[in-house]
């Protein structure tokens, strides 16, 4: 990874509070251009409602956020919208429209930002998109109700990328997937941002995720950032629950199944 | 170029030659020594591509060339329209960047033909099946409403032999939620309602000078046949949907599969209490409705028509036969329990996702008015064939 990539995401005193909870108290997090970073932290921690204030969707108490080095403000204007365009978002269960088929959902945002383009283009961008996704051709004319758990997630990506985003946030992307189709899904999350060039935000709780894909991995707990570094920096810390969490017969288990691996490829 | 400072140039900082040369995307064409050579400049990105796909489109001579060497940027769908132009002409992409081909290969993946959208239908086997599906899902409500009719019956048989088993702390608390949370609003109802018929049948009445009617109207109508059926109205819009959607959210986070589990009963536990606070609440909640519509009505002969209240009362001893009474307050329970089973029923109906517990909701509004009303028509054939007219 390019320690000196250019800043993607820039967090600085995010505080959150919902009435007397205080969910974040001073949250500064970077995220580089062209990694991909994992969130993680127990449950509660708030690791989507920082992906929340992150894409304006929840408005922080306290704190700035930069995107690509510009601020994101309250303001509904031609600025903002253009910020907005920059990147993409899966929520957790796909969040499909469900009166519309797999390649209407893709064309929502297209339609949205880029009225001119024609029919006839629309369609042919919704079906490479969700071919480059890995669904079945004919997963295009279906409607969300029609399809797995591990099919809607993999069309609610191929919506985030309609716009051909440089920046992906993706909220638990393997939660609900069996074994096969989580690795299918990292799989995928990996060739796409290296294919694409893509700065992917992460939230999971799955140790094989961050063992497969993350470059780096930002803890939350304590209302804050705990520690931000690849797998090894932050076994090296002693905060406890990083030791719990990296250390706990789960993680050793994620970390054995990588280091097989590695012995069998060498 | 980028003279002024326009909202796609705020990023230079970012990436500076983005907005050094913001240009749309464009071509010229121009006749090389093979044929034609499309050269492409400008940023074949989403936001960048304006016009070109059309100006593309249009080229239908054959092109030996598309020459993309002076491409700023490109994204998946500039790699797409590049693709699909050299797809279509048999040009030779040239000049492409490690990055521009890397993204066509990603979007050559889809060469199939993908459908967009679903199988168009022919409108006439379209209605047919609409039509059959239709009278497939009402025949089956209708089964499956006599069917949970019975498994109620089976359990009530259940109860009655083993009075412990009735959940007396359950019914209670249902007759507050059924009846005493209802009395406002049916209360404000039915005195608005008390206040109309007096009014409008005055109105007419008084066009034969005949406006003293106007207590037998109001009187018989609110008891026989208003009183009950707004009541009855209220109701299923109140109670009946609120059991759809409990009894629909409970079978979604999988709490009546638990019960059963656990050996006890839905029916027992979940049905029966509502069933039985809506049939007793239902005559209670009726006559109250009535005695508010006939005091609205009073009141308004009183101001209006001044008929002092006393009179009032003695007319209406006059002109209501007792048998008026019985007539609304039989219907009312037989209303209860109709509003009480399709609400109790459409809840047990709920499969799959959120969405259902909505559809299942209105679905139980609107069978059980239905019902009722029905119901209501039969009543009044019934009760003026044994002569209480």
């Amino acid at each position: 990874m390019d320690l000196n990539a250019p800043i993607a995401i820039k967090v600085r005193g995010i505080c959150n509070r919902f009435g007397d909870q205080v969910i974040h108290d001073g949250v500064d997090l970077d995220v580089r251009n062209g990694e991909i970073l994992g969130v993680v932290g127990g449950s509660g921690t708030g690791k989507s409602v920082l992906m929340r204030t992150i894409i304006g969707l929840q408005r922080p108490s306290a704190g700035t956020i930069e995107i690509f080095g510009e601020p994101m403000t309250d303001e509904e204007d031609e600025a903002q919208l253009d910020l907005r365009r920059r990147w993409g978002v899966m929520f957790q269960g796909g969040a499909l429209f469900s009166t519309l088929t797999v390649a209407e959902n893709v064309q929502v945002p297209l339609r949205e930002f880029y009225p001119n383009l024609s029919q006839k283009l629309l369609d042919e961008i919704a079906s490479y998109k969700v071919v480059m996704t890995g669904l079945p051709a004919n997963a295009a004319a279906k409607y969300p109700s029609e399809l797995s758990g591990g099919m809607r997630k993999r069309a609610g990506l191929a919506r985030a990328l309609a716009l051909d985003p440089r920046l992906l946030f993706l909220d638990e992307p393997t939660a609900g997937l069996d074994p096969i189709s989580a690795a299918g899904f990292d799989e995928l999350t990996k060739d796409l941002s290296k294919t694409l060039g893509l700065t992917v935000f992460l939230i999971t709780h799955d140790l094989d995720t961050l063992h497969a894909i993350c470059d780096r991995v930002a803890v939350l707990a304590d209302q804050k950032v705990v520690a931000v570094g690849t797998i090894p920096e932050l076994l090296a810390t002693d905060h406890p629950w990083i030791q719990d969490y990296f250390n706990g017969p789960r993680g050793r288990a994620a970390q054995s199944a990588v280091d097989r691996h590695m012995a069998k490829g060498a | 170029m980028c003279l002024k400072r326009n909202p796609a140039c705020r990023s230079s900082a970012y990436a500076p030659n983005t907005c050094l040369m913001a240009n749309k995307a464009d071509f010229t064409e121009e006749q090389g020594a093979k044929g034609l050579v499309l050269r492409v400049s400008g940023r074949l990105t989403l936001s960048g591509l304006g016009d070109l796909p059309q100006r593309l489109d249009a080229v239908d001579a054959p092109a030996a060339q598309i020459d993309i060497g002076a491409v700023e940027r490109v994204d998946t769908v500039g790699a797409w329209i590049v693709h699909q132009f050299s797809g279509r002409t048999g040009a030779q992409i040239v000049g492409a960047s490690e990055e521009a081909k890397r993204l066509m290969a990603l979007v050559s993946r889809s060469q199939t033909d993908v459908r967009v959208r679903p199988e168009p239908l022919n409108p006439v086997v379209r209605v047919v099946t609409e039509v059959g599906d239709a009278t497939v899902i009402a025949l089956r409500t209708l089964l499956g409403l006599v069917a949970f009719f019975g498994a109620i019956l089976i359990s009530s048989w259940d109860i009655i032999r083993h009075p412990r088993r009735l959940r007396i702390n359950a019914i209670v608390h249902r007759f507050e939620l059924v009846g005493v949370k209802a009395l406002g609003i049916i209360g404000l109802m039915s005195f608005l309602i008390g206040i109309v018929i007096a009014q409008q049948g005055a109105v007419q009445l008084q066009q034969f000078g005949a406006e003293a009617l106007t207590v037998n109207l109001v009187g018989r109508i609110t008891t026989r046949e208003l009183g009950v059926l707004m009541t009855a109205i209220m109701v299923a819009g109140r109670s009946g949907s609120a059991f759809a959607a409990q009894l629909g959210t409970m079978k979604l986070t999988e709490e009546i599969d638990a019960m059963r589990t656990i050996g006890v009963s839905p029916i027992e536990a979940l049905v029966i209490p509502r069933m039985m606070a809506a049939v007793i609440m239902m005559p209670l909640l009726g006559f109250y409705a009535t005695l508010v519509s006939i005091f609205g009505g009073g009141l308004f002969c009183w101001v209006s028509l001044e008929i002092p209240p006393i009179t009032f009362v003695q007319r209406l001893q006059e002109v209501i036969p007792i048998t008026d009474l019985w007539v609304g307050l039989l219907k009312a329970p037989v209303f209860g329990a109709i509003i009480a089973l399709s609400g109790c029923f459409q809840g047990m109906q709920v499969e799959g996702n959120a969405e259902d517990v909505g559809l299942r909701t209105t679905s139980a509004v609107v069978q059980a008015i239905f019902l009722v009303i029905v119901l209501d028509a039969f009543f009044a054939v019934f009760f003026s064939q044994i002569g209480w007219i």
